[in-house]
């Protein structure tokens, strides 16, 4: 079975200065896919270009076994419209409020009528815990419920892909728990491929299937596996450290 | 509560064969005296014992300095991975070191400089300048494409957003041109009617005032208020949705930003530009009929004068223009708009810049048309 995404031998780079080498990787069908690394490593600049947001300076990535970097405009956007992203910031539009915010990709395809709209709109703020918040504008709410709402835009559209960027961190420990059962429900019931970008390590694995570890030191791919086994066996000293908060897992036993 | 005097700090270099001392005395405080330092202090070693008989308090200034003396050696050793030592100096310093000293200086964070010597700078103002060329060129040939899609109704973009940028630069706009325009009509009346009396023509004020607002001061003055108005409006909006992520949120959702945000700001002045610089030119006359009534030209008689100095072709080159000129304040609003980076600071900056921009287009733009209509004869 061909993989969801394939990313192969890719090179980001911000003019000369590259972020990351030789990236290559799958995610597969259904999986809730990770992107960790330390700050600053290039997981955001990863997941802009998995939607294209940045061309790749070297590779490409594929959906399927269509070669999206190649693609053309028309094929993009087609691409573009099965993917749901929610951005570190929220990026809500913000002279729109939360319930037209969420509004606005429905109408644009122009087939639903108002009330339908109206009830999609009350179910996604409802599932991100936000019910009767149609009205307010993104300035009067605070950070982490922007974050949900943004989560609640990704959603808007059932997207086939739905990308996550650093969607707990500045959630209070209940919220970020919900969070996580949200993005289970999603896969499960949705059967929606999930790639976050994160490094919450409770998020980490309590709901990751695979996890892709960026490393700043070489530039590349630590590690790539079931965050859970990486944690224990990888071969790579900077990954245990990393998901184990510093602590290797010998030390901690001693 | 009395305060203890203080004691000035300085730092002594020993150096003792193999022993480099390092002695810090005195009161370590930021808004103390400054530092002292005595001894020839070595470039490349670490000191290897510490005299701390004569310290009195500190602050971070202490730490400061320490740390910097030992960056400034870690950058010059040939062997980086050499750590100072610290034993000798109090635990607590001791320990404010290592969590500095913990993570090495990330050599490739340094940001690459502008060039010092003259001809570095005159190639990167030039390669600047080309850049600053192309990117205008990108976005007026994304504009012309985006208008295209409109013609043939492919654009998308919310028709509530449209209503919205009409009322900001049209209706909200009216009292402020109202005031610009009225005053400039009444400024050309007295100083025309100052010379025009000498050849007891003060009629003639009439025309001047006219023809004046009409082929150029109504629509000039009205581009250079929605300059300073709309363009800046547009390059703030634009710049803060850009700083925070909004528009690749559209990009996303398989919208066009150039359709969704360029195309109906441009489309709104487009529009509004012709009827407010009609409405500056009715108000700019009514201005001068001001000025007559005090200098004893009766009302009618000056409205009557006005009318007959006006034709057609007068009348509707400055509406012409003005079509022309809100598509250049739109343009220059969104566009800085659209290339602003990433912060509060350079969202400011692109406002400034559209304004900018915006003015010395218009004035540049209105002596081409004034060269265009000498040449045309009319």
């Amino acid at each position: 079975m061909t993989a969801k995404i394939t990313v192969r031998d890719l090179t980001m780079a911000y003019g000369d200065l590259v972020v990351m080498h030789d990236l290559n990787f799958e995610i597969q069908d259904k999986d809730i896919f990770v992107i960790m690394g330390g700050s600053g490593c290039g997981k955001s600049t990863l997941l802009r270009h998995l939607i294209g947001l940045q061309e790749p300076a070297k590779g490409s990535i594929f959906y399927g076994e269509e070669d999206f970097t190649a693609s053309n405009p028309d094929e993009r956007s087609a691409f573009i419209r099965r993917f749901g992203v929610m951005y570190q910031s929220g990026a809500l539009w913000s002279s729109l409020t939360l319930g037209e915010n969420i509004s606005m990709p429905l109408e644009e395809s122009g087939k639903m009528n108002a009330a339908s709209v109206r009830d999609l709109v009350a179910y996604k703020l409802a599932l991100v815990g936000l019910s009767g918040f149609e009205d307010f504008y993104p300035a009067q709410i605070s950070g982490g419920m922007k974050k949900r709402a943004a989560i609640a835009r990704a959603m808007a559209l059932d997207p086939d892909i739905l990308f996550l960027d650093e969607p707990s961190s500045g959630l209070d420990p209940l919220s970020s728990r919900r969070l996580d059962d949200l993005i289970l429900g999603l896969r499960d019931s949705q059967g929606s491929t999930i790639v976050i970008v994160t490094h919450e390590l409770a998020s980490i694995f309590s709901i990751g299937t695979k996890a892709l570890f960026l490393d700043t030191a070489t530039k590349t791919q630590g590690a790539i596996g079931p965050p859970c086994e990486l944690r224990e066996h990888s071969e790579n000293p900077a990954v245990r450290r990393f998901l184990n908060r510093g602590d290797t897992p010998e030390s901690k036993s001693s | 509560m009395t305060t203890k005097p203080h004691h000035p700090p300085s730092a002594a270099w020993k150096q003792d064969g193999e022993e480099l001392t390092l002695e810090l005395a005195g009161d370590w405080k930021r808004d103390g005296p400054e530092v002292k330092v005595s001894g020839k202090s070595p470039e490349v070693r670490l000191p290897t014992r510490y005299n701390l008989n004569q310290l009195g308090a500190y602050d971070s200034s202490l730490p400061a300095f320490l740390f910097a003396h030992f960056r400034s050696i870690a950058s010059s050793a040939k062997d980086k991975t050499e750590q100072p030592t610290l034993d000798g100096l109090p635990a607590k310093l001791r320990g404010l070191l290592a969590l500095a000293l913990a993570v090495p200086e990330e050599s490739e964070t340094s940001l690459p400089t502008d060039a010092d010597s003259v001809l570095g700078k005159l190639g990167l103002m030039t390669l600047s300048f080309f850049g600053k060329v192309q990117s205008f060129l990108d976005f007026a040939g994304l504009t012309v494409l985006s208008v295209a899609r409109f013609c043939v109704g492919r654009a998308r973009f919310r028709t509530s957003d449209f209503w919205m940028v009409l009322q900001q630069c049209g209706a909200d706009a009216l009292p402020i041109v109202a005031l610009i325009s009225f005053l400039i009509g009444l400024i050309l009346a007295f100083v025309g009617n100052v010379q025009l009396t000498h050849f007891g023509a003060n009629l003639y004020v009439a025309d001047l005032v006219g023809i004046a607002m009409v082929r150029e001061m109504g629509v000039v003055m009205t581009a250079i208020i929605m300059s300073g108005r709309t363009a800046a409006a547009f390059a703030a909006h634009i710049g803060s949705m850009k700083a925070n992520e909004e528009i690749d949120a559209l990009r996303t959702f398989g919208f066009n930003p150039f359709d969704f945000l360029v195309l109906p700001r441009l489309l709104a002045l487009v529009l509004m530009m012709p009827l407010l610089t009609i409405y500056a030119d009715v108000i700019g006359i009514l201005g001068g009929m001001l000025v007559g009534s005090f200098v004893g030209i009766p009302p009618e008689l000056y409205w009557n004068e006005t009318l007959a100095s006006l034709d057609m072709t007068n009348s509707s080159l400055g509406v012409i223009k003005s079509v022309f000129f809100g598509a250049t304040i739109a343009m220059s609003g969104c566009m800085m708009g659209m290339q602003a980076g990433k912060s509060s600071a350079a969202v400011g900056e692109a406002t400034t810049q559209a304004v900018v921009a915006s003015i010395t287009a218009i004035v540049v733009l209105d002596s081409a048309f004034a060269a265009i209509f000498t040449l045309l004869d009319i």
